[in-house]
């Protein structure tokens, strides 16, 4: 790749007049060895997975093993067709968020973007706005190489685990990645749409990763589908022209310092935050009996 | 750089639920899987950390050995393959808590044996995103991320063994992404570790078993296919710009 920071990828998009989704897309040939053609069905198969996910969620049983989440999405979406939900059609983002989120829970098929923990984010702003917009697979393809090119940033100048960076490596990043590409599908130009990862990325700095039972459900499914309301506010911000003071490659490095400096305890170990309440010990010690007994050699 | 590509970030397809915690062991206990000449009947498996403290409840234990049976990131038979590896492939599976220092959160140590006796230990993190970097291989220091065809050749600490593997690579116009060489004394067996940028051959394989010094050589490749590809290779899903007869219907 020829970019390291995001201020270099949205100048060499400007220089060479290409969309960072187009950008990435060369990128990645050049990288694999692969033809263009054959990336660009990779990344289009990936985005049938996530429908389907979507759907899967929004229609199937998604109780998990554990018992503790599933079919949320389901009583969001069931709410939103009835009643003038809050959020307006940002609702069915957040009900498709939840509806990967719940089908990752419960052992189904999912895309980690960047991770498996933040897997609804995209595509519930993908979906999502591809029904509203009416916008082809091949444009939503392109966003997804958009997404990963800033996530490629993120994820080698900071951290895209809860384990290394918290909850804002995972939860955070994805926001990004959903805002900084729907920015670029709604016709924004490569610099409002770093402007949106810089501005959704404030938004959770310092945010914990603390699944309670070590499990990925409770709070990450529903951190998903607040992740991808974020995301369509942190896009609407950089298509009005509000900019991120703070440069978006800056906040990626704090992003690094905060979770460089979070105890071991807040990344993931389920050793504090809502792991550690009473009720979330309550929970660990019930899910006992789902454990394969680890046999000692 | 650690991750290297737009698939490191966006994927891999997997079955849930956590990209590091299911889909990165998964990828180390494939990657062990590839290390041994035949097939494991015996598994023994420490984790480390956040594996250690959080297995069951993200199913590191069924996608570790998972991967151990072969399986895809996106096998949807995961869940199961605890249940599979013991009953029908009678592979003893033995699960610890690892003991001592650890080199990332997310740590197992895999070791398998076969039925000749063959043994292979590897040690494995899960950097996060389902990405993996295995550090050791039979007590060798290695760096590798199974992101690519890798080669992985045992042999003796002997003054040209490398430019000899890189010389058959050469012929093969084979690109090395990257490699590392460590040994356990002077003179000593040595290991090294050849990422490449195109598939392993068989041509190249025979080449490479004729140096004398090369005791023995694995192929890892893990790389994921998606199963979906071929459905959707419909000329309508080329990007725009592309012509469409620039893309031979062979390929």
């Amino acid at each position: 790749m020829r970019f390291r920071h995001l201020n270099e990828l949205a100048r060499l998009c400007a220089d060479e007049g290409m969309s960072i989704g187009e950008l990435m897309l060369a990128e990645q040939a050049a990288e694999s060895g692969q033809s263009p053609e054959e990336e660009f069905v990779k990344m289009a198969d990936y985005y049938t997975v996530m429908k389907d996910a979507v759907q899967r969620g929004l229609t199937e049983d998604t109780t998990s093993r554990s018992g503790l989440s599933g079919l949320d999405a389901q009583r969001v979406d069931a709410y939103n067709k009835s009643f003038p939900s809050n959020l307006g059609v940002a609702g069915d983002a957040m009900a498709y968020a939840l509806a990967v989120s719940e089908v990752n829970a419960s052992m189904g098929r999912i895309i980690a973007t960047p991770t498996a923990g933040s897997c609804g984010i995209i595509p519930g702003v993908f979906v999502s706005c591809q029904e509203r917009y009416g916008w082809s697979n091949e444009h939503m393809t392109y966003g997804l190489f958009a997404a990963g090119a800033i996530g490629y940033v993120i994820a080698n100048n900071s951290f895209v685990s809860g384990a290394e960076g918290g909850c804002q490596a995972e939860i955070g990043s994805a926001i990004g990645m959903a805002a900084g590409a729907l920015t670029e599908l709604q016709g924004g130009n490569p610099a409002q749409a770093v402007h949106a990862v810089g501005l959704a990325l404030k938004n959770t700095l310092g945010l914990i990763c603390d699944p309670v039972g070590g499990l990925v459900e409770v709070p990450c499914i529903v951190r998903n589908g607040f992740g991808a309301v974020t995301a369509l506010a942190a896009a609407d911000m950089a298509l009005a022209g509000v900019r991120s003071a703070i440069p978006t490659d800056e906040v990626i490095q704090v992003m690094l310092e905060v979770g460089s400096a979070m105890p071991d305890k807040h990344r993931e170990t389920a050793g504090g935050g809502l792991a550690q309440t009473p009720t979330g010990k309550a929970i660990l010690r019930n899910l006992s009996s789902l454990r394969t007994k680890p046999k000692k050699s | 750089m650690r991750f290297k590509d737009v698939f490191s970030i966006i994927g891999p397809a997997m079955v849930g639920p956590s990209s590091s915690h299911t889909a990165g062991a998964a990828r180390i206990g494939r990657s062990a899987r590839h290390l041994l000449a035949d097939a494991p009947v015996q598994a023994d498996i420490a984790f480390y950390g956040s594996f250690a403290a959080t297995y069951a409840g993200h199913g590191t234990d069924v996608a570790i050995i998972g991967g151990i049976l072969d399986f895809q990131t996106d096998d949807s038979r995961i869940p199961d393959a605890i249940r599979l590896a013991e009953e029908e492939r009678g592979i003893q599976v033995t699960f610890h808590e690892g003991k001592g220092l650890y080199p990332h959160p997310n740590t197992a140590r895999v070791k398998l044996v076969s039925a000749a006796g063959e043994s292979v230990e590897v040690l494995g993190t899960s950097i996060g995103g389902g990405n993996i970097e295995i550090v050791e291989i039979n007590g060798f220091r290695v760096k590798m991320t199974a992101i690519y065809p890798t080669l992985v050749l045992f042999h003796a600490d002997h003054p040209g063994v490398v430019a000899d593997i890189t010389g058959e690579l050469k012929e093969e116009h084979s690109n090395i992404g990257y490699m590392s060489v460590d040994r356990k004394s002077r003179s000593g067996d040595a290991l090294t570790v050849i990422e490449l940028d195109t598939e392993i051959t068989e041509v190249m394989l025979s080449h490479l078993r004729r140096i004398s010094a090369v005791q023995s050589i694995r192929v890892v490749d893990i790389t994921d296919k998606c199963t979906m590809a071929k459905k959707s290779q419909s000329p309508g899903e080329y990007p725009k710009g592309v012509e469409e007869d620039e893309v031979s219907p062979s390929e």
